[in-house]
């Protein structure tokens, strides 16, 4: 039997704070194989991070993980930290964000990366040093041997976000997670950042994650996307599929409002009003519907399940979009 | 020229730094720029981090004061007045900034957040400043019966930024300065803050400087773009030009660098645009401050600085090897419309 790499079924997260719970995650499910690129997509606090934290076994002690991660067939969901160990940074790495905060600032990036390799990989020092040379060139820092000795502070944001990369793939990861990698970075050292992550995804084979608010990333990046909503995936398809066949409304809303280039200046950007949805109670119906414009009494009452609407495509929604579409043709 | 609100003239600001090897040199921040903003439009500026943008903008503001040039604002010489004159004209001038709780008091609720440059400024009688925050946090779309007492952090971001920006309201200011505004926010709430910000324009007659590092997003609400590269002014033209037409190699390099929203659109490898990292700011590259990493770089490029010089209508560019100069015939004598750079928006 043929495992998936990664098998992620009905996860479920929920943070204890006091006498109430926040409802992060509620039920994700997907599937990652290996060499795949998917991208998660969603607005602020719909469960991007906490997911891929789930799966990594980074949440904090207040949180209560349901569901299950498999890895290459292996659960990973209820392992101590010590059984996790032997997969985080080996099997599944991260780049996150802000690599100003994940580097320690008084220590030399080159030994940074050396201390990552000798945590998983039964190097001696010297061999452990080659190692980290070859992966500060790997990741195309200019002159890597001189960079070794460098403090975080002394690079660029974009040069530490590839010394991030470096140490994430020092043990040369199965699943390697972005996410928001390159938010905080300038458009070309974005495009520059990205270019090198999907090469050297495809140059070792590794599942890539790309979690990001930034949906011209998804498009240009990755082969899935899935769209999360309220802690749920509201739409999962392959890319080119997603973007040119969006059926369910919240994707149609989060596409519309993205600035792009060949929009006119001036022209209004279509949006919506109203916030996230409030995760203190476990959700009833659709978590879209107090936005959503085409809901009815269905959506408020019975959650919509992720449900296959086209080959390869899933919509979890009542009211898929292209029934609109062919309603208004019959119409006119 | 119509209505110049705000004149930039060859504005340079300096400031004293350490070189990596510890010798004692200068951060050219902003190296003689000249910009116009007209009453009623948008100036979007563009370009990466560090290239002066926010200096330039505070320069204007006197905060600090630029080291040389000046800036008119509706015919004074601002740059060039004592502290207690140039305050009074600041009342025309209002900035809004990236993170909003960060630039509000966050001990203060909205209605005295927004009230605060009134007071500042002893505009009107109590009643009428209450009067005037209940009116800017209207327009903002925030009701002030329910968020007048609110503290920020019972706010969402996008309602802080509403609350940053009815604060920049409340003078009835004509120009306002947003240093990447909308840059932190979700794209839901940041297509509703630029929303907002077009429906000021018209509604108020206000210019803006909009100053963001995503063309997509600047192009977005500008009538006019000026892309600035370490320190220097590249290109300025209208929004819809820059963008069909680009000129100098970095305005492409930004413009390639946005990834298209549409994945049936091929990808532009980016090392192929702009090579390498950004060079420092204390010894700036001689010549063209570009060079060391445009891909259309001579040795001319070297030896002598470009200077901005005019391309088409309200259109100027700072290279000695624009871009499309080339088959300069090609995209610029033809009117039958046969050739198109880029169509895609016309549909
Ligand atoms: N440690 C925690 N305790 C309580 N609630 C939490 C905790 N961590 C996250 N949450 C909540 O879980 C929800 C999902 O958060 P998550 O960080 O996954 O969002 P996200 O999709 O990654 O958002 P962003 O795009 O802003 O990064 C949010 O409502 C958040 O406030
Ligand atoms: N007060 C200051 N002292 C020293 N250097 C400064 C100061 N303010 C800005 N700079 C430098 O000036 C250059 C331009 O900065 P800035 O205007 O903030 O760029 P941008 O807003 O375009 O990102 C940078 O190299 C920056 O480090
Ligand atoms: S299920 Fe109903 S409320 Fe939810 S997205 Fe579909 S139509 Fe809208
Ligand atoms: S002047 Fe030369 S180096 Fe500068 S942008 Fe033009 S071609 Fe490139
Ligand atoms: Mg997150
Ligand atoms: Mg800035």
């Amino acid at each position: 039997m043929t495992d998936k790499l990664l098998e992620v079924k009905d996860l479920e997260v929920r943070f204890r704070q006091g006498a109430n719970s926040v409802y992060a995650v509620n039920g994700v499910s997907f599937d990652l194989d290996q060499g795949k690129t998917l991208a998660i997509i969603g607005e602020s606090g719909s469960g991007k991070t906490v997911t891929s934290r789930a799966m990594m076994g980074l949440l904090p002690n207040t949180a209560v993980v349901h569901g299950s991660v498999k890895l290459n067939g292996k659960e990973l969901v209820g392992l101590s930290e010590k059984e996790m160990l032997q997969h985080r940074g080996l099997d599944l790495a991260t780049v996150f964000q802000d690599p100003g905060r994940s580097l320690n600032p008084t220590m030399k990036v080159g030994k940074q990366i050396v201390e990552a390799i000798r945590l998983h990989l039964p190097l001696d020092k010297k061999a452990a040093r080659e190692r980290a040379v070859e992966l500060l060139g790997l990741v195309r820092l200019p002159l890597p041997a001189q960079r070794f000795n460098d403090y975080p502070h002394q690079l660029s944001g974009g040069m530490r976000q590839r010394v991030m990369i470096a140490i994430a793939l020092a043990c040369q990861p199965k699943i390697l997670i972005a996410d928001e990698a390159t938010t905080a970075l300038d458009v070309t050292t974005q495009a520059k950042i990205m270019d090198l992550l999907i090469d050297l995804q495809s140059q070792f084979h590794m599942a890539l994650i790309l979690i990001s608010h930034n949906l011209g990333l998804a498009a240009q990046y990755t082969d899935e996307v899935a769209v999360m909503y309220g802690g749920k995936i509201v739409e999962r398809a392959g890319t080119k599929e997603l973007f040119s066949n969006v059926l369910m409304p919240y994707t149609r809303v989060l596409l519309d409002a993205v600035p792009r280039l060949d929009r006119s200046a001036h022209d209004s950007l279509p949006s919506i009003t109203g916030g996230a949805p409030n995760l203190t109670s476990r959700p009833t119906g659709c978590s879209f519907m107090p936005r959503c414009m085409t809901a009815t009494d269905r959506c408020r009452e019975q959650a919509p399940p992720l449900a296959e609407e086209e080959p390869g495509h899933e919509v979890a929604c009542w009211y898929p979009l292209h029934d609109h579409a062919a309603l208004d043709e019959v119409g006119t | 020229m119509t209505d110049v609100l705000l004149d930039i003239r060859d504005m340079v600001q300096e400031f004293p730094a350490r070189a990596a090897n510890g010798a004692r040199g200068v951060v050219h921040a902003v190296s003689n720029v000249s910009l116009q903003v007209r009453a009623g439009e948008t100036l979007g500026i563009v370009g990466e981090s560090g290239s002066g943008k926010s200096t330039l903008a505070r320069a204007v503001l006197g905060v600090p004061p630029p080291k040389s040039g000046d800036v008119f604002l509706k015919g004074t010489n601002i740059a060039r007045l004592k502290q207690k004159r140039m305050r009074e004209h600041m009342r025309d001038i209002q900035m809004v900034f990236q993170d909003p709780y960060s630039s509000v008091d966050s001990k203060w609720n909205v209605s005295r957040i927004v009230g605060e440059p009134l007071r500042a400024f002893k505009v009107g009688t109590r009643e009428e400043r209450r009067k005037r925050v209940a009116e800017v946090l209207d327009l903002v779309g925030l009701d002030p019966n329910v968020y007048g007492s609110r503290r920020p952090r019972q706010l969402s971001g996008g309602q802080c930024q509403r609350v940053a920006i009815a604060r920049a309201l409340a003078l009835s200011p004509s120009l306002i300065i947003c240093d990447e505004a909308v840059s932190s926010l979700d794209v839901l709430i940041q297509a509703q803050v630029l929303n907002l910000f077009e429906r000021l324009r018209t509604e108020l007659d206000l210019a803006y400087l909009f100053i963001a590092h995503d063309l997509a997003m600047v192009k977005q609400v500008s009538d006019r773009v000026a892309v600035m590269y370490l320190g220097k002014l590249c290109e300025i033209g209208p929004a819809e030009d820059i963008y069909r037409n680009p000129r100098h190699p970095y305005t492409v390099a930004l413009l390639n660098s946005i990834p298209d929203p549409d994945p049936s659109r091929p990808r532009v490898k980016i090392d192929d645009q702009i090579s390498g990292e950004p060079p420092s700011p204390v010894n700036p590259p001689s010549g063209c401050r570009f060079r060391t990493r445009c891909p259309r770089a001579q040795e001319k490029c070297a030896l002598e600085v470009p200077v901005l010089q005019s391309v088409g209508t309200e259109h100027s560019v700072a290279c000695h090897f624009p871009v499309g100069s080339e088959n300069a015939a090609v995209s610029e004598g033809v009117t039958s419309g046969s050739v198109s750079v880029n169509t895609s928006n016309d549909v």
